[in-house]
């Protein structure tokens, strides 16, 4: 562990990323303290009000705060991001260790199927399972977490299928250890590098997917203080406001950007120890 | 190389079927009729039942799923109620427009990653180095959508050099078509243009260790000859596949940059079909969309086997 902390911390950009992720978290947490403003409040006399002293980020059509919006809309894209992405480790991690583990038709059919889920965009995949579901937060949360699902498989049947092979895992199944207890005790474990990698990295889709699907109008409900909807109503006063398009925009560009180089960073401390378990 | 593309499109078969399945069965999940989203309002049970049997929609769901397989294979992808036309004429009369904004954001990606990836790659850790990284970086992070938005704001409401939005027909005019597509390419282009670059530099790299790259150099090849003859070609194989596998990002995006840029194409009817309620128009687009990128990976997966020999899987 202190090995790959670091590895990590040599990294400045990736030190940069998690350092914005912090911040993320405790606006999130702590979004009724910090925020200027109630996001939902709106003000007629304020409506459109460039940014200034009062409003740092100016305000929208509403007159609410754009700031403190964008605050609160940290709580959306984290939530997003955990649950979705919960949802696609456990899913993508079960059907890639029962797939690689079992072998033969078994890995055959789950293959398959995360090849045919492989092919569709993830845009246009999510969009039709929102178009099933309806739009709503906890359905986009499914929504996304189904759509990057067999990525995790993918890396979960990589993963163990380069494990089962090892000496250990023969001992384990000639001394009689059950199936279900080799899986769970001695391959998940040693799987789980690739995975954390990919949970960070997949953290930057979902928040973008996210703000893509509510920007399209098919994800949360039009008040939530969602970045990808105020982007979405922001770009209809861009001649006269270009601040309510601009902010939010660079709020996603900032979530994602750190998740991305904290995941880059993750998976180079990562790698020698990769290196090391496989040799 | 015979038996390679054979086991190839061997394996794309099965994953083509499972696509109609889903495309087909997912559809018919998205709540609401199809038959009363096409008679609106005022219709009779009678009226909706004869509709019903005309398109076969009263038979088995398996049997209604074999016979839409059938026709689609013979080209027939069903009627779309929302243009009023066949669903594959629908598809084919728009399919330009996408292929057009896919090509010039391939070609927007290529002009920015393989200069850029040579460059950082060959001066690394320099501050171009770092440069490039950093564009490597926000170019995968940036929305398209807000890129786009972004692009609107500035080239077309503040410097007026390009449309807002709207599409002008090659054939019309070839400077309003490409004035029209080339702010939709530049958003959709820039992600594709980043991870290629990254590519391009973490393979040039590698090549640049090679024992063939350190003997050329040994025998005095010059930097530039041993770079563009030697080094790029071969550095540029996997960038090759990395542009492949962008395609389902392209067309996944094409979905987005289409209706912010207001462009007719395959993404923005997939988008149309959704808000329509039209199914046998979204089926056939996602069945078309899906089918493409199978397609252009098989594509791409062969010319691999091609530009390198030693894979064979």
């Amino acid at each position: 562990m202190n090995e790959i902390w670091y590895q990590f911390k040599k990294n400045k950009i990736a030190l940069f990323g998690l350092g914005m992720t912090v911040m993320f978290i405790i606006f999130a947490i702590l979004a009724p303290l910090i925020a200027p403003y109630d996001p939902y409040e709106m003000s007629t006399s304020d409506s459109l009000a460039g940014p200034s002293l009062a409003h740092l980020m100016g305000t929208d059509q509403f007159g609410r705060d754009i700031l403190s919006r964008i605050i609160y809309g940290t709580r959306i894209s984290l939530q997003v991001g955990i649950i979705s992405v919960g949802i696609s480790l456990v899913l993508g991690t079960l059907i890639g260790l029962v797939a690689a583990y079992y072998g033969r038709w078994v890995d055959m059919v789950l293959s398959r199927f995360t090849d045919v889920l492989f092919s569709f965009p993830d845009i246009l995949l999510a969009l039709v399972i929102m178009a099933i579901l309806g739009p709503s937060l906890t359905n986009l949360m499914i929504a996304i977490g189904i759509v990057y699902t067999p990525i995790f498989a993918r890396i979960a049947r990589g993963a163990v299928l380069s494990i089962k092979s090892s000496l250990y895992i023969d001992a384990a199944k000639s001394m009689g250890v059950s199936n279900r207890k080799i899986m769970w005790k001695h391959i998940l474990p040693n799987s789980m590098a690739p995975l954390i990698v990919q949970v960070t990295l997949s953290f930057a889709f979902a928040i973008l997917a996210e703000a893509a699907l509510s920007f399209l109008g098919l994800g949360v409900s039009p008040d939530t203080p969602s970045w990808g909807i105020m982007l979405s109503e922001g770009k209809n006063w861009m001649e006269t406001a270009w601040w309510i398009a601009v902010f939010p925009g660079i709020a996603i560009t900032l979530a994602v950007f750190s998740f991305n180089v904290m995941g880059d960073g993750l998976r180079d401390a990562l790698d020698p120890k990769l290196k090391n378990e496989s040799s | 190389m015979i038996a390679y593309i054979i086991r190839r499109l061997l394996i794309a078969i099965p994953v083509l079927f499972g696509i109609s399945l889903i495309a087909f069965f997912m559809v018919r999940l998205v709540p609401g009729d199809t038959v009363t989203a096409m008679l609106g309002n005022s219709y009779t049970p009678e009226q909706a039942e004869a509709l019903r049997a005309q398109y076969g929609l009263d038979e088995p769901i398996i049997t209604q799923y074999i016979l839409w397989l059938t026709n689609v294979l013979q080209g027939d992808f069903g009627f779309s109620h929302f243009t009023n036309t066949p669903v594959l004429e629908a598809i084919l009369l728009r399919l330009p427009v996408t292929i057009e904004l896919a090509l010039l954001s391939v070609v927007i990606a290529v002009i920015l990653a393989i200069p850029l990836g040579t460059i950082a790659a060959l001066k690394r850790n320099s501050k171009f180095d770092y440069g490039a990284s950093l564009f490597g970086m926000l170019g995968i992070s940036i929305p398209n959508f807000w890129l786009g938005t972004l692009m609107i704001l500035f080239f077309s409401l503040w410097a007026g050099w390009f449309p807002s939005g709207g599409f002008v027909g090659l054939y019309e005019s070839v400077w309003g078509n490409l004035q029209s597509m080339i702010l939709p390419a530049i958003a959709l282009g820039t992600a594709v243009g980043a991870v290629a670059m990254r590519m391009t530099r973490s393979s040039m790299l590698e090549v640049t260790n090679q024992d063939y790259i350190k003997m050329a150099r040994a025998k005095g090849v010059s930097s530039r000859r041993l770079i563009t003859k030697h080094a790029l070609k071969n550095a540029l194989v996997p960038v090759v596949t990395v542009l492949g596998i962008q395609t389902g990002y392209l067309l996944g995006g094409s979905v987005v940059v289409e209706q912010i840029f207001g462009l007719p194409g395959v993404g923005q009817l997939a988008l149309q079909a959704i808000t329509n309620r039209d199914y046998a128009l979204l089926q056939g687009t996602i069945l078309f969309i899906a089918s493409a990128f199978v397609i252009v990976n098989l594509i791409v997966d062969i010319i691999y086997g091609f530009l390198n020999p030693q894979i064979r899987y």
